[in-house]
């Protein structure tokens, strides 16, 4: 028996992208395009189902390219990348939901893959029918199930409505029934999809466990996708980074988390050409105006924002920014409302600028940075690019932060230093 | 971990894909609950139920009967008009019902398929078995009409299977063709809904294929049989009212073009498989 679950080999795909839609300017063009629409139409969508990998055609798009990797039984590999990056597609194609246009996988042992947490769920089934239904969905046989069931429902902590229809429960519930399904499969190699975004934190804690028992204890072979840094970190010992449809690095996942959050690579650039104004490239520094990456909890955080300006109107125009924390929570935002009120405007150019978050504030951990760019009357969003950089903020421990000189765990996503005042009555 | 181990390749196939039917038989039950939950919720917070199984037929009895039977005089074989097109409208409901859902079952099921793996053949066979739930209640109404005008079927009822296999492989070789051409055309579901009205007139429901021979001639009779559900449907009239004798003719040129019909929309649906997730 080989020790190889799956092997991945020069594996791209292709996918066919809208095409630009012409536009007649006269009323007789329009007449003849009107006429000519459906064979247009028709030739349009024939084409969707026809890629040919070598042709140059200016509308298809590679979501993967020449991707090459391997995963051992037992292993358990993560899969980091932004929204984009090509990870669906790849999950996609691993769970036989769409071929490849080049290359190919070789998988050595049954597989269920979760791309989604229950698929075919339907409102007016009741609990117990939708177990059924979303089981053999995913594999299962009906045997398999029925053995399984107690299990499952145990697991899901639903026992009492799970006779009640489906569409009586509260979203939780709903997560938690179709997750215990999906922890009751019993495949050699599991393909795992960010899940795990859902259901509360104790719900999610119980996930993280049973998929732990599932790779470290049973030696299942998982591979998981998810834009959870501490997740990967907790279940992958090897990850690999994929952007823009290729492997970037593949390495030991604390190597490759650090490279995801290093903000020189996070270098982008995003300059429509009929806006007024677009983004060049966001960095965070310190407030010694170093670039970093990690920030301590007790120094500010500047993000420090360059951008261009596209035209020589004098239309007024401002800058916002939005943090979130690492599991996406929307944690503020800020415009700048002063230079908005000033009605400032710049020449074309290019220009920087640097938004401090206080000292203090933020509490230790990965957070995320949206940066904008809009007019106010009327209201325009000229740009909006999520997950423009993103920083680390550690705590030195050396007692004079908010933590003081407790060691421990220290929930919540920020961590102000408040000010404590006794008195004697 | 077994000790045979499971090896799968995925790769890009060129043409057809290969009708894996162990595959096929190992995701049976899934099919199995996959018709339950459609008979399960179609009639789900309705006041009628499955009454609206018969209302549909029902009708168009009636409404045939004053129509055609009363107003306008057509011929129906000596047998009374409300029996005589009732006994059509139950496969042409089924046909047309199942046609309409089988037609637009991959588009309706996108979230599923391109979520999961399983074979794609079971979206499409479906509704051609959850129908059939519907089928069988009308059928009852069938039986209480013959009680009513006193047919005792004759051993032309014996045939009914043979019918209904015609019936099913033409549902389900159009609907397989259809659910694979709409995933990519959407056209397709307004031309299906355009087209079952017009192909109830084609077939024999309101008037009899007497009729056919009679104004056409015999050719045309024997070219008529070439649509299956004139067959089917002449078929059931013979299986229940008595001494009237099996459209032979009509069946054997039917279930030539139900075979067809079954191959052809399998082959077409298993060469488009593989782009569904892509196009829908």
């Amino acid at each position: 028996m080989s020790n190889i679950a799956i092997k991945v080999e020069n594996l791209s795909k292709a996918y066919r992208i809208g095409q630009k839609e012409s536009r007649a300017d006269t009323l007789g063009g329009a007449l003849a395009s009107w006429v000519r629409a459906p064979f247009q139409n028709f030739k349009k969508l024939r084409n969707l189902s026809q890629i040919n990998a070598n042709s140059n055609d200016t509308d298809i798009f590679w979501a993967l390219r020449d991707i090459n990797f391997e995963v051992k039984h037992g292993e358990v590999l993560g899969i980091i990348g932004k929204n984009g990056a090509g990870k669906s597609t790849l999950l996609k194609i691993l769970s036989q939901i769409t071929e490849p246009t080049t290359g190919h996988i070789d998988i050595h042992g049954r597989v269920a893959s979760l791309l989604e947490v229950g698929t075919g769920f339907n409102p007016e089934l009741t609990g117990r029918e939708n177990i059924y239904l979303n089981g053999t969905i995913l594999g299962m046989t009906r045997r398999e199930i029925d053995r399984k069931f107690d299990e499952i429902v145990d697991f899901s902590g639903v026992e009492k409505f799970i006779d009640t229809p489906v569409k009586r429960y509260s979203s939780g519930m709903k997560v938690r029934l179709a997750f215990a399904v999906a922890a009751n499969l019993d495949p050699e190699i599991l393909i795992i999809d960010e899940v795990l975004a859902v259901g509360d934190a104790e719900f999610q804690k119980k996930c993280l466990g049973k998929m732990q028992d599932l790779s470290g204890k049973e030696g299942r072979t998982v591979l998981f996708v998810s834009h959870d840094m501490s997740a990967v970190q907790r279940l992958c010992s090897k990850s690999f980074l994929l952007q823009n449809g290729i492997i970037l690095i593949q390495d030991t996942t604390e190597k490759v988390i650090s490279f995801y959050l290093d903000p020189n690579h996070n270098i982008i650039s995003f300059v429509p050409e009929d806006s007024l104004i677009g983004l060049l490239k966001v960095e965070i520094i310190n407030p010694q105006f170093k670039i970093v990456k990690s920030i301590d909890v007790q120094s500010r955080v500047g993000i420090n924002i360059f951008y261009r300006i596209n035209n020589d109107q004098k239309t007024s125009y401002t800058l916002g920014i939005n943090i979130y924390d690492e599991s996406g929570s929307h944690l503020f935002t800020s415009h700048d409302v002063e230079f908005a009120r000033k009605n400032i405007s710049f020449k074309r150019g290019d220009y920087s600028c640097v938004v401090w978050i206080p000292e203090n504030l933020l509490a230790e951990g990965v957070f995320r940075v949206s940066v904008a760019g809009m007019s106010y009357n009327p209201y325009i969003v000229h740009f909006h690019v999520l997950d423009a950089t993103s920083f680390f903020i550690v705590d030195m421990l050396d007692g004079t932060s908010a933590r003081g000189n407790y060691s421990g765990k220290m929930p919540g996503q920020i961590r102000p230093l408040l000010k404590w005042e006794h008195q004697i009555n | 971990m077994s000790e045979r181990q499971h090896h799968i390749r995925i790769e890009a196939r060129q043409g057809l894909q290969r009708l894996n039917l162990r595959e096929f038989w190992r995701y049976r039950d899934l099919l199995y609950f996959m018709v339950l939950r459609d008979i399960t919720v179609i009639y789900k917070q309705t006041i009628m139920g499955f009454a609206w199984a018969i209302i549909n037929p029902v009708f168009s009895m009636l409404v045939f009967s004053v129509v055609f039977g009363k107003l306008a005089g057509v011929a129906s074989d000596g047998i009374p008009y409300p029996i005589f097109s009732y006994a059509a409208l139950v496969p042409w409901t089924y046909f047309s019902n199942t046609l309409n859902a089988a037609g637009s079952s991959l588009v309706n099921n996108t979230s599923i398929f391109t979520k999961v793996y399983f074979p794609r053949l079971i979206i499409p066979l479906t509704p051609v078995l959850s129908k059939l739930a519907d089928f069988a209640i009308s059928f009852a109404v069938l039986a209480l009409l013959m009680i009513y005008y006193r047919f005792l079927p004759g051993w032309n009822i014996l045939f009914l299977p043979v019918l209904m296999l015609i019936m099913l492989l033409t549902v389900a070789g159009l609907g397989m063709f259809l659910s694979a051409m709409a995933i990519q055309y959407r056209d397709v579901k307004f031309a299906i809904t355009f087209v079952t009205p017009l192909l109830m007139y084609a077939a024999p429901v309101v008037f009899p294929s007497s009729l056919i021979l009679e104004k056409f001639g015999s050719s045309a009779y024997h070219w008529y049989g070439l649509y299956p559900m004139a067959g089917v449907i002449e078929g059931f009239r013979a299986a229940i009212v008595p001494g009237k004798a099996m459209p032979w003719e009509l069946i054997g040129m039917g279930s030539l073009s139900a075979i067809f019909l079954f191959i052809f929309g399998l082959w077409y649906f298993k060469k488009m498989e593989r782009h569904f997730a892509d196009v829908a």
